[in-house]
């Protein structure tokens, strides 16, 4: 199990993931009660379903996912996880960066997958909120080191929309 | 040169604690290997043949004194006492111990001097022109957009994983001499209409699919070079290829998506950010250029009376004057080029003592800054008439003033098989052989300007296809070969060279050398260079000589039926 990172706490995570099984497909697949993480092929595929007597709607996206195709939808998500496959594929963070800063996504944006202290940073400047650091890690030294190690940013990003040589005073 | 402010050493500090924990989970086993490499690699650390290979910025060239006697304690005190000047403006150091890194950063960052994104799959370091702010043929001054782009690319949250690296040159002169053709991103500054702005060239590179760039937007007014780039860093990260590193550069996302649809694409991205709180300010380029105003130059003549008696007595000065400086927009000032390619030493080395030689030179002569070029050479800008000869004499005791800039022996050339992992062939051992085999000066400068870069694989570090004649290791069975090309150049009119036929062993490559020059002297006419005849003529007569009594590799008898 990954441990849930949000607000400088590790958390229970409420939500489940749906898994895809062998033999079964988006249009198959039993889509279970509680709060769900659907991915987006299952979405795209029985939103009608989904949508009704929910409270709760979570959705994931996968590296070769494009934001364009739920842009219209992200009303619905309580949730949206970004998958890593491995540390060193930076798709996420576009795909986070365009739902933050173009489609002015608000709720929860979680980092799932292979993520790891040395990202965290790169993670929370592009807007990802939530951070399931992957299993085995110290999460108390992510914690207290992982999202600092500097001090200033250049670059304009989502948690800081004016890049530096706009925010100089003299 | 730019001078870091409170905020710009901050970042360098936090970086090397960042990297001292980093090393430190590491050998505790909290961080894999595999989740090692990647940060060593963008802290340019990597692991070759003999030991860690160490790669410390010199971000656009630009050094001062302090840290060329910085770089020169770090390589005595950490290493063997000798660095190597890359092509893309790096110290590399070939012995560090890789526990020792934390410390040599925290020695650089004293310095402002920094590892940062120097390898790995990340922003590089910005190049540019080595003549920058004193060329006589520099239209703008590229380097206070370098510096704001070396800003925006420094620990960029969303770039930081891209499918592969990523390199960008910028040059502001009439002629380029920055590569700028072959690189992830090419800038050529211009002023149209009296508009400073930008030709934005994307998707060149050399290395194992050599790719000329093509331009993706012809004018780019300056301050949405920001925006404009994270537009195509964006499209590329997130379009370009993941499955296959030899396919990963975005040279291949432009030509599998053609140019067009590539522009097509970044436009769309770029009509979001465009005119948003990254396009760059006035008083941050002001701010910024402020720190590359122009030294206190003296007011002095154009022609100096006692330089021109010391030319017109001693041949040894007028040849190294006439190859290793160069044309200054003041008058009474030139640059000069301390050559880092005298013959039978690996080409870009240099040992701590040259470097603090160096150091030396830059206080006395040329106000405490110096530059390093992407010929591996060391320059200093702004040299009195009057200091020349003083300096080719320091410089030569130095062993650094062999007059050979642009002429055959100063080769660009890579690590090769004696230190790299990735070589088929070692290419030291080449430039070497050949430099010995043209050791005389009267024939070198007969020969005049011609440029052989050699690479010890296709990964082409040596930029092999750019040279007019290049030299690239292969392995035949085992065995290092060597293939020739002819015809490649850099400059606004770059062009890939062309190979001439079935590779050659080492015993056999100064003599192919020395066949290829004996044709182009007996076709030369007056005044023309190397290049100029091989235009004229073709690469017929000289694959003819270099292949004769071969069973491969002649060129094809026309037939007359
Ligand atoms: C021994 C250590 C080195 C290794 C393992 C190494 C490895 C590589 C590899 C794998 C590439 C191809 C990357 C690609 O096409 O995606 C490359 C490109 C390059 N290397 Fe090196 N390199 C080394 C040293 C150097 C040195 C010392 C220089 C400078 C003299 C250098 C300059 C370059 C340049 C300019 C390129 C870019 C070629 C292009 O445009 O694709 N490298 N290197
Ligand atoms: S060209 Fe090949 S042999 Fe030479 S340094 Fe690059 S990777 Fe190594």
């Amino acid at each position: 199990m990954a441990q849930l990172i949000q607000q400088n706490n590790v958390t229970v995570d409420a939500w489940t993931t749906l898994e895809i099984g062998e033999g079964e497909t988006p249009d198959s697949v039993a889509l279970p009660a509680g709060k769900v993480i659907f991915p987006l092929a299952v979405w795209q595929a029985r939103k009608a379903e989904i949508i009704p007597g929910r409270e709760h709607i979570g959705l994931l996206l996968l590296p070769d996912d494009k934001v364009e195709d739920v842009a219209a939808d992200l009303a619905h998500f309580a949730v949206v996880a970004v998958h890593f496959p491995k540390f060193v594929d930076g798709r996420g963070y576009s795909t986070a960066a365009l739902l933050r800063q173009r489609y002015h996504y608000q709720r929860e944006l979680r980092a799932v997958g292979d993520v790891l202290h040395d990202q965290l940073f790169f993670m929370q400047r592009v807007g990802f909120d939530s951070y399931a650091l992957k299993d085995g890690k110290d999460a108390i030294h992510a914690i207290g080191k992982g999202f600092a190690p500097f001090s200033e940013t250049y670059q304009a990003s989502t948690d800081q929309p004016a890049p530096h040589f706009r925010r100089r005073t003299a | 040169m730019y001078k870091y402010d409170a905020i710009d050493r901050q970042l360098i500090l936090d970086r090397v604690e960042q990297f001292r924990d980093q090393v430190r989970r590491w050998q505790a086993g909290e961080l894999t290997d595999d989740e090692f490499r990647p940060l060593r690699l963008q802290n340019g650390l990597y692991i070759q043949r003999h030991a860690p290979m160490f790669r410390i910025a010199v971000p656009y060239g630009m050094m001062n004194s302090a840290q060329l006697r910085k770089l020169a304690h770090v390589a005595r005190q950490y290493d063997r006492g000798y660095g190597h000047f890359t092509t893309r403006h790096n110290l590399q150091l070939n012995w560090p111990k890789l526990t020792d890194v934390p410390d040599i950063l925290a020695e650089l960052a004293e310095v402002d001097l920094h590892a940062i994104q120097t390898s790995g799959n990340c922003l590089r370091n910005i190049t540019t022109d080595q003549f920058a702010g004193v060329a006589a043929d520099e239209v703008i001054d590229p380097r206070p957009l370098a510096e704001i782009l070396r800003q925006w690319t420094t620990f960029h949250p969303e770039f930081a994983f891209l499918p592969r690296k990523f390199k960008i040159a910028i040059s502001g002169s009439q002629e380029d001499r920055a590569v700028t053709w072959f690189h992830d991103i090419g800038l050529h500054l211009k002023v149209v209409d009296g508009v400073t702005g930008f030709t934005v060239i994307v998707g060149g590179g050399l290395g194992r699919t050599p790719i000329r760039g093509q331009v993706v937007r012809d004018f780019l007014p300056w301050q949405h070079i920001l925006t404009y780039c994270e537009a195509i860093l964006r499209v590329y990260n997130r379009f370009g290829r993941r499955d296959n590193a030899y396919k990963a550069r975005i040279k291949i996302l432009v030509q599998a998506l053609g140019v067009e649809e590539f522009g097509q694409l970044v436009e769309a991205e770029w009509a979001h950010a465009k005119d948003g709180p990254a396009t760059i300010t006035q008083a941050e380029y002001d701010r910024v250029a402020a720190h590359f105003g122009a030294p206190a130059y003296a007011t002095i003549a154009a022609v100096n009376t006692a330089f021109e008696e010391k030319k017109a007595a001693e041949k040894a000065f007028a040849r190294w004057v006439d190859r290793n400086t160069h044309a200054h927009k003041v008058p009474g000032y030139a640059a000069v080029t301390l050559s880092l390619k005298p013959h039978g030493v690996a080409p870009g080395d240099i040992t701590s003592e040259q470097m603090e030689v160096v150091a030396d030179l830059a206080d006395r002569y040329s106000f405490g800054e110096l530059r390093i070029s992407h010929e591996q050479n060391v320059i200093l800008a702004d040299v009195r008439l009057a200091d020349l000869h003083a300096v080719w004499q320091q410089a030569k005791a130095a062993g650094l003033a062999t007059p050979n800039i642009g002429l055959l022996t100063s080769m660009i050339c890579c690590p090769g098989g004696d230190f790299c992992d990735l070589a088929n062939a070692k290419s030291i051992p080449i430039a070497t052989a050949i430099q010995q085999r043209f050791d005389d000066l009267d024939y070198l400068f007969d020969i005049g300007d011609i440029d052989l870069n050699i690479s010890g694989c296709m990964n082409a570090c040596g930029h092999h296809h750019v040279g007019h004649i290049g030299v690239l290791g292969v392995d035949k069975n085992n065995d290092e070969f060597y293939q020739v090309t002819l015809g490649g150049r850099q400059g606004y009119e770059a062009r890939l060279g062309k190979v001439i036929g079935p590779s050659f062993s080492a015993g056999e490559m100064p003599d192919v050398v020395e066949k290829i020059i004996q044709v182009y002297l007996e076709n030369r006419h007056p005044d023309e260079r190397f290049l100029d005849t091989l235009d004229r003529i073709g690469v017929d007569p000289f694959k003819n000589r270099v292949y004769e009594g071969r069973a491969h590799g002649k060129a094809k008898q026309k037939e007359t039926a």
